[in-house]
């Protein structure tokens, strides 16, 4: 970590692609690729929380493991505190992995059964190098009560946990080496509402104990709302918009923001806003075509959006949309009248 | 994912039908072995040509054969035979499987590729008439027996090693093994074995019943154990043409390996129940 300054962000994602090779459909077919990641770029700053939101399918998760080097990358860069993570070996990361870990989605999969939690949460100290046992228990012991365990959940088994607890074993694994960037994917979704709270918060306390860095990945705008700085919206493969979570949930820029937001069910009175609805389906994500990615699914859809990749561009200060009428969404945000 | 605590570990014994009377059964066969060690009630190796043919009586429980020998004992002591052959039958098959499965697992690939395509090859010959085929290019004989059914073991452990390993990669906690750092080889004996290991030994019980009647078999051909070691099997080869003369011969022989085969097959499907609720919920 030679030349990381604490101006300089956490996180710096350049233009992340990422392709699945598909089986060959007969022996001499041409191989056909899922395209994941089509240039994902972003950065999050120390103390953070950026969010990433968008439907199943759209490369939210891969985007996680390619974040945290647990797969080739096919282009792009990834550079945790400065340090370029793409290209290196798995060797090479090794001495790297105690900045950054992940918290999983399934609380139930993503801990192993036969291990108990001293273990289990001890895991991730490998990737320090050697300890003495002292050392090794006194941390197990400091990030258990950290998340809230008893002392006496050491020595258990995962399947002696409800959903929650399992999923504050995995946060402690997480925290076990101190890091600067946790990149949780999904990681309430598994988890019942009354549960989701308190982890959330958990999440929350943690960062202000900590300063630690969170990229947060949801299908759940609500959650994002909650506790992120900075949201992503993704769609096939690309960021669509992006923007402090305010100015993003208050005034969308994108037709696919607008129609995520349309579709969180508000009790009570909702508000009176042109609702716009979602057209089409999703479009399969294994071939690049000319234009907008939503162009099959948008409801404003015009024959510039078939020809033309509308980039990346600021609509307001720190606001970023990929839509040719970025403007005309922003007009309909304003509330209609009465 | 399985809600029991470990206290119903002996509970499920308990309740496991099949898992107590093959542990009765196999339990019977090993005390069998064990006892006649240092003691059988009459001698399995000395001919005493006036005694021959005798029925079963309180000097000799299951009579004697066509040479006056004890058909107990020479039964006790086939036992002893048949477990040697079958335990380290069943470790050359489990330790040589077992690795190749957990590297094809590992290393994906061509070395996958490799490795299940050298099983399905030796697949493709019946597991018998191949090991006849190894006994008749090395000779007649225990040891050869034994390997014989040893590299018989050897890709049905590799084959459900590796289809049980792949499936336990493709699991979160494995990944998150990787982002804590952990290369395969680490993540090969702390997660994938210690998962796949319940599967791998109710497997090894079935195995080892197959081992027994193979090395039978064998024996049988007069391709295994050579006298005057007495041998399941060659007890039967013997017996088949006294069968009119004398067929107390037959049947004894016949019911130990019957027994073994059944207790052992028991033993593993009970061993499914105990170790793993998930694998099985039918009965």
């Amino acid at each position: 970590m030679t030349d990381y300054s604490v101006e300089e962000p956490v996180l710096i994602v350049e233009d992340l692609v990422r392709h699945y090779r598909l089986p060959k459909e007969s022996l001499f077919a041409e191989h056909r690729y899922v395209y994941a990641l089509n240039g994902v770029s972003f950065e999050i700053k120390k103390g953070k929380s950026f969010g990433v939101v968008g439907e199943s399918g759209c490369g939210k998760s891969t985007l996680a493991r390619n974040v945290m080097a647990l797969e080739d990358t096919d282009g792009g860069s990834v550079r945790i505190l400065g340090e370029e993570v793409v290209g290196l070996s798995f060797e090479q990361l090794r001495p790297l992995r105690q900045h950054f870990q992940m918290v999983f989605q399934d609380p139930y999969g993503s801990l192993d059964p036969h291990l108990n939690v001293d273990r289990i949460v001890a895991e991730p100290l490998a990737a320090l190098g050697p300890l003495t046992s002292a050392e090794r228990d006194e941390r197990v012991r400091e990030v258990l009560e950290s998340v809230g365990l008893k002392s006496g959940d050491i020595s258990k088994y995962p399947h002696e946990f409800s959903g929650g607890q399992r999923q504050r074993i995995a946060i402690a694994r997480a925290l076990i080496t101190h890091p600067e960037l946790i990149v949780a994917d999904e990681p309430v979704s598994a988890l019942d509402v009354s549960v989701q709270a308190q982890v959330l918060n958990l999440l929350k306390d943690l960062q202000e104990s900590f300063g630690v860095t969170y990229m947060f990945i949801s299908h759940d705008l609500a959650v994002v709302e909650y506790l992120c700085d900075e949201v992503a919206v993704m769609y096939l493969g690309e960021i669509v918009e992006k923007g402090r979570t305010e100015d993003l949930f208050a005034n969308p820029a994108h037709p696919y923001t607008r129609i995520l937001l349309d579709a969180v069910p508000q009790p009570g009175a909702a508000k009176k806003r042109d609702r716009i609805k979602l057209a089409g389906n999703v479009t399969g994500q294994t071939e690049i075509r000319a234009g907008c990615a939503f162009q099959d699914r948008c409801p404003m859809v015009k024959n510039v959006c078939r020809s033309e990749k509308p980039p990346l561009v600021a609509v307001e200060e720190e606001h970023l949309a990929a839509c040719h009428f970025s403007a005309d969404v922003r007009a309909k945000n304003k509330p209609a009248a009465g | 994912m399985s809600n029991s605590d470990p206290t119903s570990f002996l509970n499920r014994c308990r309740r496991s039908r099949s898992f107590l009377i093959g542990g009765v059964m196999t339990g019977f066969l090993l005390l069998c072995a064990a006892i006649s060690l240092f003691w059988t009630p009459g001698s399995a190796y000395d001919i005493v040509i006036p005694d021959r043919f005798l029925p079963p009586s309180a000097e000799h429980w299951l009579g004697t054969d066509q040479f006056g020998r004890d058909i107990v004992s020479m039964l006790m002591t086939g036992t002893q035979n048949s477990i040697a052959v079958a335990v380290v039958a069943v470790s050359i098959g489990l330790i040589i499987g077992v690795s190749l499965g957990l590297l094809a697992a590992a290393k994906r690939g061509w070395t996958e590729e490799f490795i299940m395509r050298i099983s399905d090859f030796s697949f493709a010959f019946p597991a018998i008439l191949s090991a006849i085929m190894i006994t008749a290019i090395l000779g007649p004989g225990g040891v050869n027996s034994i390997l014989a059914i040893g590299l018989y073991n050897i890709p049905v452990f590799a084959r459900l090693t590796r289809g049980s390993a792949n499936a336990i990669w493709a699991r979160e906690f494995v990944l998150a093994a990787r982002a804590a750092g952990k290369g395969k080889f680490r993540i090969t004996f702390e997660h994938i074995l210690p998962n796949v290991l319940s599967i791998i030994i109710v497997q090894a019980t079935i195995l080892f019943a197959i081992a027994i009647l193979a090395e039978a078999a064998l024996s049988y051909l007069g391709l295994g154990t050579q006298p005057p070691h007495p041998s399941w099997g060659r007890m039967l080869n013997e017996a088949q043409s006294l069968i009119f003369l004398d067929p107390w011969q037959a049947v004894f022989p016949g019911l130990a390996i019957a027994t073994a085969v059944f207790g052992l097959n028991l033993l593993g499907d009970g061993l499914r129940d105990v170790l793993d609720p998930r694998l099985s919920r039918k009965r």
